[in-house]
């Protein structure tokens, strides 16, 4: 029993990793491939949970949706919905450049956190959005195989986002992105349309943070809009950073390293600190990953695995 | 660099010898009263220029004259203050910088501008124009498609990289260039994408005199086979051995235009170069 409730336990942990990694890796299309400077990934993830949780929760007592579609057609609508809300933030901010970008990325994010929070008719409000249809539910009594089904669904979803995305970044648009990345001015001369490629990059990454969103809404079945708080960009960020800015195999490697501090972290604060200090402690657990970041990028300043 | 010391003559690459579309009969490049203005200082002003199919035009001047200015203005990168430019009978007032090339016109740049951390291969591969796989979809579903001509397009590449003599850098990124060799690898850059008008802003500097040498056969070898230069050059060597035509400017206005063997030997232009000699 011991061991099942481990395999549970890890299982759960790989799962919440690799979804957070599917954000990393569209932080990277945009940050590492392009050098687009995007600290709205919590908000785009917000925007894809809530939109699959629209779409696919199923009408029942207290329930703020009743279309119940399939969670595939969910993830796919919040890829979609995500995709063209950061096409639209993209078509209204590309324009600027790093800290700039940074400031008005980072804007958009508050705003839809606090649209979410305020629109509760649509989205619960404070009081979070719940009900959202999880896979494998049917076999929930079960918890060590409905945890490792999730996942390996998890798995294969991050696997060919990973392959897809792989074969994009060696294809010629990729390299278009690298040579943006690298110099701008000399694209344009060679006929790049600067604009339409750091947009789409924009939008394939946004949309990954979309689909990373609405797996998170199917894997906990809860969402709040505390869950999309500038805190989670600070993570997905570390886990670029740390993973290898540029590298999507590193970007899957920071979200299972930075979720393992995370979780670790946890557990210590969990155990060492009184019930009443625990909402101090969680504080130290965001302390950790700041030192996890800082002991990277002096041993491994390009992470633990850069590009190429 | 060791591998200039056993320089060969390279072929032409095959596609440059090829027939060219038919061009019009009119002028290639236009520049009509071209001014820019930067606040108060005047860059560029009034200046106008033709450039006919098949020549190679000169533009000369001391330092701070405007002819980078120039070159950014008919590159599209810098929006004109006044005037008109006219590439193949088209005006350009409303075109972006980059459909440029697709347009026939490419440009290199005075300190070059290499893809420093790509390779040479993929730098020489980023001129090619209208590619499939340049568009995002398109390698979701015609991948077989756009490998094939990814194929054709290195070929391509590596026959460019040898043009310049830089072939056997291909897979080395471009950021361990000398300035000689960034100079050449924006020449195979730009010529990938089949130009028929390259600006080229200062060709020669920064090239050792072997080098030099080369470079100015390359450039004769295009132009034979039909490409028209406009090149903005200190090296009078160059300009005397490749331009019939030369233009000076100074203080951002057109000083004289005409042959280069008497503009040269002009006293306003001599005066613009070395200061003023007469009281």
């Amino acid at each position: 029993m011991h061991v099942l409730g481990l395999i549970a336990y890890v299982s759960g942990f790989l799962s919440t990793a690799l979804m957070l990694g599917i954000a990393c890796m569209g932080l990277n299309m945009q940050w590492g491939k392009t050098g687009l400077f995007n600290v709205g990934v919590a908000g785009f993830m917000g925007i894809g949970a809530y939109t699959s949780a629209l779409l696919t929760t199923p009408a029942s007592a207290g329930a703020i949706s009743s279309l119940g579609l399939p969670i595939v057609v969910g993830c796919f609508g919040a890829m979609l919905v995500a995709g063209l809300g950061s096409l639209l933030v993209g078509a209204l901010t590309l324009r600027l450049r790093t800290d700039y970008l940074a400031i008005t990325t980072f804007g958009a994010a508050v705003m839809i956190q606090l649209v979410l929070l305020n629109a509760t008719r649509y989205t619960g409000g404070a009081l979070g959005f719940a009900f959202i249809p999880r896979p494998f539910a049917s076999i929930a009594d079960q918890p060590t195989l409905f945890a490792v089904l999730t996942l390996v669904l998890l798995a294969l979803i991050a696997f060919g986002v990973y392959s897809i995305l792989e074969q994009l970044v060696h294809s010629p648009w990729g390299r278009v992105l690298r040579a943006i990345r690298d110099d701008e001015t000399a694209a344009i001369s060679l006929g790049k349309n600067a604009t339409v490629y750091r947009l789409q990059a924009f939008g394939v990454g946004g949309a990954l943070m979309g689909l990373a969103g609405a797996l998170q809404a199917h894997l906990i079945g809860f969402i709040a809009p505390d869950d999309f708080q500038a805190s989670l960009t600070f993570q997905i960020w570390a886990m670029l950073v740390i993973g290898g800015s540029g590298s999507n195999a590193g970007a899957l490697l920071g979200s299972i390293v930075v979720w393992g501090i995370w979780s670790l972290t946890g557990i210590v604060t969990g155990s060492v600190f009184a019930a009443e200090d625990q909402a101090r402690a969680a504080a130290l657990r965001i302390v950790m990953i700041g030192v996890l970041l800082c002991v990277v990028l002096v041993r491994r300043p390009r992470g633990l695995l850069s590009e190429r | 660099m060791q591998i200039y010391a056993e320089m060969k003559e390279q072929p032409l690459p095959h596609q440059q010898l090829q027939q060219r579309p038919t061009q019009p009969a009119g002028p290639l490049l236009q520049a009509l009263g071209l001014s820019k203005h930067f606040g108060g200082t005047i860059a560029v002003n009034h200046v106008s220029l033709t450039v006919m199919p098949g020549t190679i035009v000169g533009l000369v001047g001391p330092n701070g004259a405007g002819k980078t200015t120039l070159f950014d203005m008919l590159a599209g990168v810098a929006p004109p203050t006044a005037g008109r430019i006219v590439l193949n009978g088209q005006e350009q007032q409303q075109r972006a910088a980059h459909t440029r090339p697709t347009q026939g016109l490419a440009r290199t740049f005075q300190i070059p501008r290499p893809f420093s951390t790509l390779t040479l291969l993929d730098n020489v591969l980023l001129g090619r124009q209208q590619q499939r796989g340049e568009r995002l979809l398109a390698n979701l579903w015609a991948r077989r498609r756009i490998a094939r001509e990814e194929g054709a397009a290195r070929e391509r590449a590596h026959e460019l990289l040898e043009f310049v003599e830089l072939a056997p850098l291909a897979e080395q990124p471009a950021g361990v260039l000398s300035g000689g060799q960034r100079k050449l690898l924006e020449l195979a850059r730009v010529l990938m994408a089949n130009p028929r008008i390259i600006l080229l802003d200062e060709p020669a500097a920064g090239v050792n005199p072997h080098l030099l040498e080369k470079l100015i056969d390359r450039i004769a070898r295009l132009n034979q086979a039909g490409t028209s230069f406009l090149i903005i050059e200190h090296n009078m060597d160059l300009i005397m051995q490749l331009c019939r035509h030369v233009l000076v400017m100074a203080t951002g206005r057109l000083l004289c235009e005409g042959e280069a063997h008497t503009v040269l030997r002009d006293p306003r232009v001599i005066d613009a170069y070395l200061g003023t000699t007469t009281p």
